[in-house]
């Protein structure tokens, strides 16, 4: 639900608890967004790749 | 035959084998499906619901996938935020039992909303004073999570490892982990707690409803409580039966102790609270409801709702395990480390089950009975199709992820490749 559906109303409760959907969306978006972008200009400097090793 | 992706190191049965094993498992994932099939075009007259059982085996299944699936988050802010490094070595199981755990629940979720086509109504036309918007929001936002701390299991398949532009994504990835986890502990602290606050707050029905602290009834803290304690008891009993299915050591007994440690000490803590919780609400919350302890526990037909149930959950599957899991000596002990983690495992589900079917059985007015309810076959078969599920998918992550870091140490090769 955004501020702009016909039933929003800017109370407490509303800004409370959409706000934190939109924060925990906002990390999880902007965390993948920036791993893909790093992920194309490493690949682009030739990293990567064959010599692969193990991530835990 | 697909040799070429399989982890290096480690050694798998033949293709002929698996395909006849996930053959097997798949014929029960059919049978799932097909109830599916039904209840999605005939609708929820194909379940034994009724004005009585609003909530029944789905919600149930729901609610105890969801706690069994707490060792993800709970494992991960271990590892991640509290900094517990021996964790490495099982987390990576810990996020797989977390991701088909939460996708059950979701898949469940997706049978009994029973308009599948408004599904998405509960997300834009939110209604913002509901433990169960609560629920899906974080719901949906952890299964999120979940998914990306999977992913970059996936992309380290020897296969797809040696494309650059997935190699760098996983390490990106594996870089700000941390951010994810921490991102997926808030989210379930808040939907485990709110799964306990759906029954908390229903004050018409005086077995579940309890006081609390502000808008959170105790039933909120004790439900984030109880997965953080019987989620790394789950974990540890499924990486067990996966040993013994394959007959291989796959993590360290360190590794494992430590896991068992803390979750013994999560449940002892917690199995005070909740016997300081029931006590509180047997004394003082029901009695101020006109109601006593023996009315939710005697007169029921074939007493499945005797006080049988209370002393197996508190006593049985919660003092027991939590004392042999705290206790060095037995905890070191593999056999009774199984036990007790099995038994917190049960206890966990015993304790959703009550709070979903005993708070709906139990008679509310004077002139009323027990309400009785036998699950359809449908709803069987789709609660065991998750399970099903859930064996493929462990399966194929075995043979073809590298799961298990400690698997080529500790199960060297002959002639090593």
């Amino acid at each position: 639900m955004f501020p702009f559906s016909f039933e929003w109303v800017w109370d407490m409760g509303r800004m409370v608890f959409m706000g934190g959907v939109w924060y925990a969306l906002g990390i999880l978006g902007m965390g993948m967004t920036y791993c893909v972008i790093k992920a194309v200009y490493d690949t682009a400097q030739g990293k990567g790749g064959e010599h692969g090793h193990g991530h835990h | 035959m697909d040799s070429a992706l399989i982890p290096k190191g480690v050694k798998r049965c033949s293709i002929g084998q698996f395909a006849l094993w996930i053959a097997v498992v798949g014929a029960v994932l059919l049978w799932g499906v097909w109830a599916m099939l039904l209840c999605y075009f005939k609708g929820l007259n194909q379940t034994n619901m009724n004005n009585a059982y609003g909530f029944a085996l789905w919600i149930w299944a729901d609610l105890a996938v969801i706690a069994l699936g707490g060792g993800a988050f709970f494992t991960g802010l271990l590892r991640y935020i509290f900094g517990k490094d021996e964790l490495k070595h099982i987390i990576n199981y810990a996020v797989l039992i977390g991701f088909i755990c939460y996708s059950s629940a979701l898949l469940i979720l997706a049978i009994d909303v029973g308009q599948p086509l408004r599904a998405w109504f509960i997300f834009w036309h939110a209604n913002v004073h509901s433990m169960l918007t609560e629920v899906a929001f974080c719901l949906t936002l952890y299964f999120g999570v979940l998914t990306i701390e999977y992913v970059p299991l996936v992309f380290e398949n020897r296969q797809i490892d040696r494309v650059p532009f997935f190699h760098n994504l996983t390490h990106n990835m594996h870089g700000i982990m941390a951010l994810f986890a921490a991102t997926g502990a808030f989210l379930s602290f808040f939907h485990q707690g709110s799964l306990g606050g759906v029954s908390g707050v229903l004050y018409g029905r005086p077995f579940g409803f309890r006081t609390g602290l502000l808008i959170w009834p105790w039933t909120f803290f004790l439900y984030t409580w109880s997965a953080a304690a019987a989620g790394p008891c789950f974990t540890l009993f499924i990486t067990r039966i996966t040993e013994m299915a394959t007959g291989k050591k796959l993590v360290k007994d360190n590794v494992v102790e430590l896991l068992a440690k803390i979750a013994g000490w999560m449940l002892s803590t917690y199995i005070v609270a909740k016997i300081i919780d029931t006590v509180y609400w047997a004394a003082v919350t029901a009695p101020a409801m006109g109601l006593t302890l023996m009315d939710f526990y005697s007169n029921n037909p074939g007493s499945v709702y005797g006080l049988w149930i209370l002393i197996a959950e508190v006593v049985v599957c919660g003092v027991l395990p939590a004392v042999m899991l705290v206790a060095p000596r037995i905890r070191s002990n593999p056999g009774l480390r199984f036990i007790a983690v099995t038994l917190a495992a049960i206890g966990v589900c015993l304790n959703r089950w009550v709070m979903v079917l005993q708070m709906q059985a139990a008679p509310v007015l004077p002139f009323e009975g027990w309400f009785t309810y036998m699950p359809s076959w449908q709803e069987i078969a789709t609660t065991i199709l998750p399970v099903a599920y859930g064996v493929i998918l462990i399966s194929l992550s075995y043979r073809y992820l590298p799961i298990f870091p400690q698997e080529p140490e500790l199960n060297p090769i002959e002639g090593g490749k």
